[in-house]
């Protein structure tokens, strides 16, 4: 038998560990890999929850979480692509302009 | 101890010291491999939870498909070690500490005062039996309206990811 705030501290240590990634890096696929890694945290508290309180719809919930990263995956790395493509590089820190 | 404590400690030091492995690492396809190792010890989390489907789900989309997405864009793109660029100095001095106390705070709240009454392993049956009707009746708009949003994303996708008119390549006909 697992406390409940187990799962929920482990989701947090994810969810900051995300964040701190969206910060500190500097490769925009990185930090696009850290924002996967903040919705995996949130869906594990998802999962705690619905365990603990019987509520099966937050597993449902968690497939539309699923669904969002799926797409969002899909269009950011098209969009990684077109950046590469005008920029030529991958570093947040050189694509600061809005036109080229 | 039970096994179920091991099992969750064993699954959860997995999927920290893969998020931790993520921001240490510069190149990003070892970031890339860390995070599926985390996705993994996620799905043995669910199992852990009773979720059988939402593990199977997790392995099959998450480490599967989206992650294969990623390595492919590294792969396509080149992607070299990363240049470090000097940052705020004041965000790493007031930042870390803050963010350490933060997450203390929250880490002692949570374990004081909630969640008393443990979590049965198992308890919720989460076999793809009972999510199936839960998906098809009670959320079928949302799973529908799921479906425009995964259209409308491959199309984003194609239009972004396609060459743009000024490229060398000749344009062909229905491009």
């Amino acid at each position: 038998m697992v406390p409940l705030s187990y799962y929920l501290v482990l989701s947090g240590i994810l969810f900051a560990c995300g964040v701190t990634g969206f910060l500190i890096k500097r490769n925009i696929i990185t930090i696009f890999m850290s924002i996967e890694l903040m919705l995996n945290g949130v869906n594990l508290s998802f999962v705690a929850f619905a365990a603990h309180w019987h509520a099966l719809a937050g597993q449902v919930f968690v497939f539309f979480v699923m669904v969002v990263a799926a797409a969002e995956a899909a269009v950011g790395l098209a969009i990684i692509i077109a950046v590469y493509r005008t920029r030529e590089t991958l570093n947040v820190d050189q694509v600061n302009l809005l036109k080229l | 101890m039970s096994v179920h404590l091991v099992l969750f400690l064993a699954f959860g030091a997995v999927a920290v010291a893969g998020a931790i492995n993520l921001l240490a690492q510069t190149h990003p396809i070892n970031s890339a491999l860390s995070l599926i190792a985390v996705m993994a010890a996620l799905a043995g989390e669910y199992l852990l939870l009773g979720a059988e489907f939402v593990a199977a789900v997790q392995v099959i989309v998450y480490a599967g498909a989206i992650m294969v997405l990623f390595v492919f864009t590294i792969m396509l793109l080149n992607a070299g070690v990363e240049e470090h660029t000097q940052g705020s100095r004041v965000a790493v001095m007031f930042g870390i500490p803050g963010m350490l106390l933060g997450s203390l705070l929250v880490a002692w709240v949570l374990l004081r005062h909630s969640g008393t009454e443990a979590v049965a392993a198992g308890a919720l049956p989460g076999s793809p039996t009972t999510i199936g009707p839960l998906l098809f009746h009670e959320f079928l708009l949302p799973f529908e309206i799921t479906s425009i949003l995964i259209l409308v994303a491959i199309m984003g996708a194609v239009v972004l990811a396609s060459k743009p008119p000024s490229a060398p390549v000749p344009p062909r006909k229905g491009d």
